[in-house]
């Protein structure tokens, strides 16, 4: 019965879908990107800018992975080194601020960064398994998820007799992982550490976690992630409500749970990069429907008027600018309005966009992990393309 | 009888050349300006991988101290800044090169990528990505997985690096990559960072045009390029399309090669330990000079080297931890 249901609920995507698909060419919105947008100080380089957010007084937030990161490993040399993330605060002209959050025990290997409507920041980390919730003060406000305890031992050099699936493989495995959880596995209770004393329930780790985002009510929805294949909902004190998903190509299952938004009516949207889909679901994780025609939805956002509009990019790979690169402008019901942007390394073009920032109608911030940059982008729709 | 006379001369000569040739390249005099780099107390070279000047004279330095960092000298030796620290794609430095415009390009080994950076160290463009730091099972190939020993290499990919080696440029500014340690090719992008085109590819290999550790790369004014294919010890020169145009052996296994500005060019080659060979731009070996050792006026592994005129080299060392600056005395006996 239930895989009947499947069928008939894969027949539907794919019905609705196919008209959209078939719309003859989507337009292509004009657009500008604002120069020479991020003053960093002398003595700050930015990095990937993985994370990109700005709060009510259009204050930019970026999670970077700079600096001296946990574990590369190369063709047989593993290099050892501290935290790839720091999170710095630039003032709505792109005037640094300040560094949040520095070196504390959740920066490992940055994600996003999300500010919500109270302007509360929060810092997802994938390397540390951890959400961080900051004030706007930059305080420490709550925690979710929980770094490993340590890593396996100081990786030494890789002796070649023993890597091919031996030992020093498996070590190698062993210190990069920093989660433990075998890709797609439920979560086990009583399997997650720490005593069931100190536990936020056996619902509550995350295994390479990618994205946040909260309902009108506050609670709290995190797409988990990697290693998970899961939506994961709390509520605004951070108490497991449920979760939903599972690993899969099938309505409501996940590949790649990369980017997560919530409408205003509590509708979740989930950007599934490897299904190339976004996967929309109600407040309860009741999978809604699917859009299968904007390319891998690698980052997505809505914006918070009256009229929601989704933004979804179709990333170009990390070391690719030939393939995708284009964002799409879309209504909630999935319609696509226009698109806009290439790949490439000039400006208004895009290496690998992470995450997408629309805190107003057509003004989108896109940070790129291989550019190392963010850029400010003002779209000139017509009405036609959501423009005024 | 007359001709076949000429013939034999001609024979002689040549056996008799090719002797001189073998035996007799001359030792050209140089010397090291002592107390070079003056480095504030606080701050140590570690290997020095990597050493540039650009057109004022001042001394770029790409070393792998207790982090990979990239200092800047001024043309006296004094120590002017850090270039970007914690940069991210500063994990285990290889070359630096300063292009016409005096940008800085790092090239690092241990994060698979090149950054230039504008004469004030601002980063302009990146170049490849280094692997994540964390791991785990995603379809769709996002993810990076170590290669190990027996593992069959995958094809080589336009936009990543595996330990790529050194950079040069031509004159519409195009870009050569060397790549490297892992990858066994030469690729050429435009001044964008577009692919172009690649010669080689994942694989190693002894025949012309394939490479085994094509460690070092320059261009001349004409826009071709001269690759030090260290592993098969000989350069390899192609033009401005890679189309292989010669073979060159005899000078070692070429772990660093300059080319000098000016209107007569002339190509250095360096094995590890010396000796540096002059050359110039058909092949012929002019002189050479330099011996293995610790003492100054010796070298411990010359990883690269950088010549501003016909007679002014500096060579950065990687036993050594040192850059000498070396003035040359080709008429000197």
């Amino acid at each position: 019965m239930r895989r009947v249901s499947e069928i008939v609920l894969t027949a539907a995507i794919v019905l609705l879908a196919s008209p959209l698909f078939a719309q003859i060419s989507v337009p292509e919105i004009a657009f500008d990107s604002a120069p020479n947008l991020l003053k960093m100080p002398d003595n700050i380089v930015m990095g990937e800018a993985v994370g990109v957010a700005t709060n009510s007084k259009g204050h930019i937030f970026v999670y970077t992975r700079d600096g001296l990161l946990s574990y590369t490993v190369g063709s047989s040399r593993q290099f050892g080194r501290g935290a790839a993330a720091r999170l710095y605060e630039f003032d709505e002209k792109g005037n640094f601020q300040r560094e949040i959050g520095k070196g504390t025990y959740a920066q490992a290997f940055a994600h996003v960064v999300r500010v919500d409507p109270q302007d509360n920041i929060w810092m997802v980390d994938e390397g540390s398994n951890m959400i961080v919730k900051f004030s706007p003060e930059g305080k420490v406000l709550m925690t979710l998820g929980r770094k490993p305890e340590d890593f396996s031992g100081i990786p030494g050099p890789v002796a070649e007799n023993q890597s091919s699936g031996g030992v020093s493989g498996g070590a190698i495995e062993q210190q990069l992982l920093l989660s433990t959880r075998p890709g797609g596995a439920p979560p086990t209770p009583g399997q997650t550490g720490g005593g069931e004393g100190f536990n936020l329930g056996p619902f509550a780790m995350f295994n390479r976690e990618t994205d946040v985002a909260w309902d009108a009510e506050g609670n709290i929805f995190v797409s988990d992630g990697y290693n998970n294949k899961r939506v994961v909902k709390f509520d605004k004190n951070g108490k497991f409500l449920k979760d939903f998903g599972s690993r899969g190509k099938g309505p409501g299952q996940f590949e790649d749970v990369h980017s997560i938004q919530v409408d205003h009516q509590g509708n979740v949207y989930v950007g599934d990069r490897a299904n190339k889909r976004l996967s929309v679901f109600d407040n309860d994780g009741n999978f809604k429907t699917g859009y299968i025609n904007v390319g891998s939805p690698w980052a997505i956002c809505i914006t918070p008027g009256q009229h929601q509009y989704l933004y979804s990019s179709n990333s170009t790979g990390t070391t690719d600018m030939d393939n995708g690169g284009e964002i799409y402008k879309m209504e909630l019901d999935g319609r696509i309005l226009g698109k806009f942007g290439k790949g490439g390394k000039q400006m208004k073009e895009f290496m690998a966009v992470h995450e997408l920032d629309c805190r107003n109608d057509n003004e989108v911030y896109a940070g790129e992990i291989s550019n190392w940059r963010v850029q400010k982008l003002m779209l000139h729709p017509t009405a036609a393309e959501g423009g005024k | 009888m007359k001709r076949c006379f000429q013939c034999w001369l001609i024979v002689l000569i040549c056996f008799m050349s090719a002797q001189l040739f073998a035996q007799t390249v001359p030792e050209i005099a140089f010397d090291s300006a002592p107390n070079l780099l003056k480095l504030p107390a606080d701050i140590y070279l570690g290997e020095a991988a990597g050493v540039a000047q650009n057109s004022k004279g001042h001394i770029f330095v790409f070393t792998r101290s207790g982090e990979t960092q990239l200092f800047e000298f001024d043309q006296e030796g004094n120590f002017v800044r850090e270039i970007s620290p914690r940069n991210y794609a500063f994990a285990f430095a290889h070359t630096v090169r300063i292009d016409p415009q005096d940008n800085i390009w790092a090239v690092d080994e241990g994060s698979n990528m090149i950054v230039k950076f504008n004469p004030a160290g601002k980063i302009l463009m990146t170049m490849g990505r280094r692997p994540e730091s964390a791991e785990g099972d995603v379809p769709g190939g996002f993810n990076f997985h170590p290669m190990l020993p027996g593992d069959t290499p995958k094809p080589a990919q336009p936009y990543s690096f595996s330990r790529e080696t050194d950079v040069a440029w031509d004159a519409a500014g195009d870009i050569f990559v060397s790549d490297g340690y892992g990858n066994a090719r030469v690729v050429k992008y435009d001044k964008d960072g577009r692919f172009i085109k690649s010669i080689g590819g994942s694989v190693k290999g002894k025949e012309p045009g394939q490479f085994n550790t094509p460690h070092t790369i320059a261009t001349d004014k004409q826009g071709n390029v001269y690759v030090g294919d260290r592993g098969n010890s000989r350069i390899q020169v192609f033009d401005n399309d890679l189309t292989l145009r010669a073979v060159w052996t005899g000078v070692g296994a070429p772990w660093a090669i300059c080319i000098t500005p000016g209107p007569k060019q002339y190509l250095y080659s360096s094995d590890a330990v010396g000796p540096i060979y002059k050359m110039d731009l058909e092949g012929h070996v002019l002189g050479k000079f330099g011996t293995a050792g610790k003492q100054m006026k010796e070298f411990g592994w010359i990883h690269e080297m950088n010549c501003s005129s016909e007679n002014e080299l500096l060579v950065g060392e990687l036993l050594n931890w040192r850059v000498q600056k070396l003035e040359l005395h080709p008429q000197a006996k």
